[in-house]
């Protein structure tokens, strides 16, 4: 009876995530393996194409640009929330929750507004008569990279607020009253009991940044392909499937590996937990 | 009690907030701007763009279309997610350990992914028309908050009390409704507010699963912006951050803000 009422209860949940998910996904990726002219052939034609490449290797690059970015500054930002008295504390993680909490695609059109040729910033530069035309900002790399810091910060300030709070005050005052200098205490004490939290944030912005859709496509175009921009591409406008499937199983395998080397790390960065 | 903080780190965090909100700000300017093209600060102000958006039909049946998608896909998802928290929270020690890593998949697989294999296999495969679809596709995305966090909840309720109603004669099913569900209450309202914010934003997974005749706001969004680039889209963001207002406040009326860093 007590079996029966305790899978029972997850089945339901099980059975949507096994039938809608695990098995549409692995088919997807099973299916990359099933070519005529060798099983690991749509693979050799990713490697070996000069494109393809190099639409891995910016994503990668601007995932990890994006993610350095957003650990320095909501690192800082959320130190400073994490010291500030209530009050102040409650405004300012509404002020950093709003914007999270808005959609992708208006975060990302906010963007376009600024970075435009007739924008805000080019209107700003030219009347103050740092350039003398509208520079091209929008469809490069800055620009997707700008719009995806501004995407992920929130994100980093809220998961290291928590475990910035979570540090307790006594051992900061224990390294002070020691002697440690503000620089000594922030070394030893305070950023080794942040790393997990730290890598909690950069797994969620690596993995977040990578495998991204609308703010590549609004604000890279074409000329900054990204993997998910490309994967859409392949699928919905040359009805490449194979192609497609092989790109998404690349992600699949990047993102899983970033999420299970860096779990990993945390656990055995993780000083309380010796 | 709050410790000194150097100035500089204030100043930069003082930055970091104006680089948050300062977007925002010119988007709402944006909505308001008397031009046919996106300005700002806006040339003279009107209301028009607002209005205009009630002209377009595609934003108003795609506007309904989300709200349903995210009101249905999220009650599915606490549907199924509830008795699954409640299963792992309850019989921790006897369920393997791969049950809860299988509830944050919808997490860890890209949603680009996810979006690609459903359509490939439920869409396509299947034959599914494209509600139902959706439907399934934005129930899955929102799983993992209604599990997790109402498994979050559950992990500070009281089992004993439960046990207490039904030595004392009260049915299982009664109990769950009337003894713990009430006592994580918080818990459903949290995940029912992420889900549905997740579920009314998506794009990644709705961009595969739309079709003919059938669209989310965001997607019709995206589609408006390549065709146009007027003050319309600023002022459907408008409206879509007031929702974002609203669901704030009604977060922190009931539970409060905070409980979005624990």
């Amino acid at each position: 009876m007590k079996h029966l009422m305790k899978w029972g209860l997850a089945t339901p949940a099980i059975l949507a995530v096994t039938l809608f998910l695990l098995v549409p996904v692995v088919i997807t990726i099973a299916a990359t393996f099933g070519e005529p002219k060798g099983v690991f052939s749509p693979y050799v034609a990713f490697f070996s194409s000069g494109f393809r490449r190099t639409v891995l290797f910016r994503t990668i690059e601007v995932a990890l640009v994006t993610t350095a970015i957003s650990l320095l500054i909501g690192f800082i930002a959320a130190y400073v929330i994490a010291q500030m008295p209530g009050r102040a504390k409650s405004v300012m993680i509404i002020a950093a929750v709003f914007p999270l909490l808005t959609g992708v695609v208006v975060r990302s059109f906010a963007w376009l507004i600024i970075l435009g040729k007739n924008g805000i910033l080019n209107t700003i530069l030219l009347s103050i008569g740092i350039i003398s035309e509208p520079l091209s900002m929008l469809y490069t790399e800055g620009s997707v990279i700008v719009a995806m810091v501004y995407l992920f910060v929130p994100l980093m300030i809220l998961t290291l607020v928590g475990v910035l709070e979570g540090i307790p005050q006594d051992l900061i005052q224990a390294a002070t009253s020691l002697g440690a200098t503000p620089a000594a205490t922030f070394r030893q004490v305070i950023l080794p009991l942040a790393t997990p939290g730290l890598i909690v944030g950069a797994v969620l912005v690596f993995t977040g940044s990578f495998t991204s859709y609308a703010t590549p496509q609004l604000l890279g175009g074409e000329k900054q392909m990204m993997m998910g921009t490309f994967l859409y591409q392949r699928a919905m406008v040359t009805f490449d499937w194979v192609g497609a499937s092989t790109i998404a199983a690349i992600m699949v395998v990047v993102t899983i590996g970033i999420v299970a080397i860096m779990s990993r790390l945390a656990r055995r960065l993780n000083p309380m937990a010796v | 009690m709050a410790r000194t903080v150097h100035p500089a780190l204030i100043a930069f965090t003082a930055l970091v907030f104006l680089f948050l909100l300062a977007p925002l700000v010119i988007i709402i300017g944006a909505a308001f701007s008397d031009t046919t093209y996106l300005t700002f600060p806006p040339q003279g102000l009107t209301l028009h763009w607002f209005s205009n958006i009630f002209q377009v039909q595609a934003f108003r049946t795609t506007a309904i279309t989300s709200l349903e998608l995210a009101f249905l896909g999220t009650a599915l998802s606490l549907l199924i997610g509830i008795p699954a928290a409640y299963a792992i929270s309850r019989y921790r020690v006897e369920l393997p350990r791969w049950l809860s890593t299988l509830f944050v998949l919808p997490i860890l697989v890209p949603e680009i992914v996810f979006g690609f294999s459903l359509m490939k296999s439920i869409t396509i495969g299947l034959g599914l028309p494209i509600f139902p679809s959706l439907l399934i596709g934005h129930a899955l995305l929102v799983l993992p908050y209604s599990v997790r966090v109402v498994s979050a909840s559950l992990a500070s309720f009281d089992f004993s009390i439960e046990e207490a109603a039904i030595s004392l004669g009260c049915p299982p099913l009664k109990t769950f409704l009337t003894v713990v569900l009430p006592n994580i209450r918080a818990g459903v309202i949290a995940a029912f507010i992420l889900a549905f914010i997740t579920s009314i934003n998506d794009v990644s997974v709705s961009v595969f699963l739309t079709g003919p005749g059938i669209s989310t706001l965001p997607i019709q969004i995206l589609a408006h912006m390549e065709q146009f680039f007027d003050p319309t889209i600023a002022s459907v963001s408008v409206l879509l951050m007031l929702v974002t207002v609203a669901v704030m406040a009604i977060v922190e009326v009931t539970l409060g803000l905070t409980f979005l860093t624990k």
